[in-house]
């Protein structure tokens, strides 16, 4: 394997009782995507802001581009590029200035920031908007614009917090186009993700976090195929719990490797969908839906159906 | 706890580290103040007037003149020149204050803005020191907008006022390190209401801004004779008046200790907020 660009070995995080990172290790590989999945409260956010220098970790270590935190932290973050959770774009400034000014955080000149600008703008797609300030940006040309402050420093690796969260389809597809073509240019990105489809398109690897614990990594294919049946059936409908728990449909249920109930949903799952709805089809009054197994199956399988205290 | 352990968890009360990148910051307020300036000016300059000609020549009509202890024996002075030397120091601590207050405040906790900063190479002490000196700054600007209207309605024309001026920014970073421990303990603006109404409005009235503090019962006096403002008014009136402070030393060492104890609990406080 390539020498990391990233890499963290036992990090934890506690809050007082409260443990919100423990033991944890990942590392990213150039030019990687590395996905980070969990749901909330599951560590994500305090994790990239231990990469960020932002808290100290309780313990272990984090070393990026050779260089080692926290004593390199303001060299490290000179090479990353970073979007977080929340908007934090200047609301006095217009797209332009915003850039000009970010820039200089960085130590650089107005002569080297000033003919990046128009290239940036155009990366995220509001050259038309050079002169507008944020107020007046929708949700996407905001978070593309917090994305053209992140390339400013023509960083190594970005750390993306949630980059899509609150955006129309139209928006997030737009992100994600410009997502992909940083990775082409060589880029590495660590990105947090509610978004399963998200995770599935960018990401070379995942990581699903809980309770601030590794509890899976790798391919997303590959987790998939490791941790679930190939097909799911769901059922909905009058009648559809009684498949699940009835005893008289305890051969239909034998036509699936597990049967999982959440409300009024039944889900199946199975190697071999076709006898299956085959007998569903005898129940008139329901309705399935076969597909194959996704990333969002294997995270509701890992991480459960419970809605989270802060979720 | 285990030497790992201590590593990784630097204490809040370290040795501030401050470099260069300061400066970035300071630049960037001061960007947005530019597209805000005349307005900003207008504000800076009409409330002190406003109680410069209410009370100065409204008052000084009835007092007169104040007799005040300098080396040189007891000295009546014009009223109106007595209270322009002490609210200028006043408007100094104002303008510093809710600069490192309400303004620090929206750029840290309602804007992100700090969060922002602090993703790019930049420390939260650098930050700090930037707020510290930009509120310092905004004092300073007030100062000497103040300044051109006394020496235009000729209320002092003593060339110490030169010296007055850098004392006068001294004074402002003083109150905005002062106020960035507020900042850092605020959960919203309504914090502030109790610091300016407990702490300066009060400290405005003890500290010879409008009278002589010879008047004070000895006791408040006493504790008068330790607040920053009193030890401010008692560098900047002497210049005002073309003479030497006494004890000039004493007051810029109280001044001193205040802006630096302040500037380091500040940060403590600050990097505390930040690291969770």
């Amino acid at each position: 394997m390539n020498t990391p660009l990233f890499e963290c070995q036992h990090l934890a995080k506690r809050y007082g009782e409260n443990t919100v990172v423990d033991d944890l290790s990942f590392r990213i590989a150039p030019g990687e995507c590395l996905g980070v999945i969990g749901p909330n409260g599951a560590g994500k956010t305090t994790t990239i802001r231990m990469c960020l220098g932002l808290t100290a970790p309780d313990a272990g270590s984090i070393t990026a581009f050779g260089l080692d935190m926290p004593r390199d932290t303001l060299a490290i973050k000179a090479q990353l590029g970073v979007v977080s959770q929340i908007d934090t774009l200047d609301p006095d400034f217009n797209c332009a200035e915003n850039l000009l000014v970010y820039g200089r955080y960085f130590g650089m000149s107005a002569a080297q920031i000033r003919p990046r600008i128009p290239q940036l703008l155009e990366f995220a797609a509001l050259s038309h908007k050079a002169d507008a300030k944020p107020g007046e940006l929708s949700g996407g040309m905001k978070r593309r614009l917090s994305l053209a402050r992140a390339l400013v420093n023509d960083p190594q690796l970005l750390m993306l917090d949630e980059p899509t969260t609150g955006l129309d389809p139209q928006a997030r597809h737009l992100m994600w186009e410009r997502l992909q073509q940083l990775l082409q240019q060589g880029k590495s990105i660590l990105l947090t993700t509610h978004f399963m489809d998200e995770a599935e398109r960018l990401c070379s690897r995942l990581l699903v976090l809980d309770h601030g614990r590794k509890i899976a990594e790798g391919r997303p294919r590959e987790l998939i195929a490791q941790h679930l049946e190939p097909d799911v059936v769901e059922v909905y409908g009058n009648g559809a719990l009684a498949l699940a728990q009835a005893e008289e449909h305890a051969a239909l249920r034998a036509l699936a490797a597990r049967v999982e109930v959440s409300g009024e949903t039944v889900f199946f799952y199975t190697a071999q969908a076709l006898p299956l709805l085959a007998a569903l089809g005898q129940h008139h009054q329901l309705r399935t839906l076969h597909r194959p197994a996704n990333l969002e199956d294997l995270f509701l399988k890992l991480t459960g159906r419970q809605i989270r205290e802060d979720g | 706890m285990n030497t790992l352990t201590q590593s990784h968890s630097p204490s809040h009360w370290s040795v501030p580290r401050l470099s260069g990148r300061w400066w970035p910051v300071f630049l960037r307020n001061l960007l947005v103040w530019k597209k805000l300036a005349i307005p900003s000016l207008v504000g800076n300059i009409a409330e002190p007037l406003m109680w410069l000609v209410a009370f100065g020549y409204g008052m000084g009509a009835l007092v007169g003149q104040v007799t005040i202890s300098t080396p040189q024996g007891d000295t009546a002075v014009p009223y109106i020149l007595f209270l322009a030397s002490g609210s200028i120091c006043m408007s100094a601590m104002n303008a510093a204050s809710f600069e490192a207050l309400y303004s620090a405040f929206s750029r840290m906790h309602v804007q992100k803005t700090w969060d922002g900063i602090m993703n790019a190479p930049v420390s939260l002490d650098d930050v700090v020191l930037a707020e510290m000196l930009w509120a310092g700054f905004k004092a300073l600007f007030s100062v000497t907008a103040i300044m051109f209207v006394m020496l235009g309605l000729g209320i002092s024309h003593s060339p110490k006022l030169l010296l007055a001026w850098p004392v006068l920014l001294g004074v402002g970073i003083t109150f905005s390190c002062i106020a960035l421990v507020f900042n850092a303990l605020a959960q919203g603006y309504d914090f502030f209401t109790y610091y300016f109404t407990l702490f300066l409005t009060p400290m405005m009235f003890l500290s010879g801004v409008f009278f002589p503090r010879e008047q004070l019962p000895g006791v408040v006096r006493a504790i008068s004779d330790w607040l920053p403002l009193t030890n401010a008014v008692e560098l900047v009136r002497p210049l005002f008046m073309d003479q030497w402070p006494e004890q000039a030393w004493l007051h810029a060492a109280v001044l001193l200790v205040y802006t630096v104890a302040a500037f380091w609990l500040a940060l403590a406080l600050t990097r505390k907020r930040f690291s969770r």
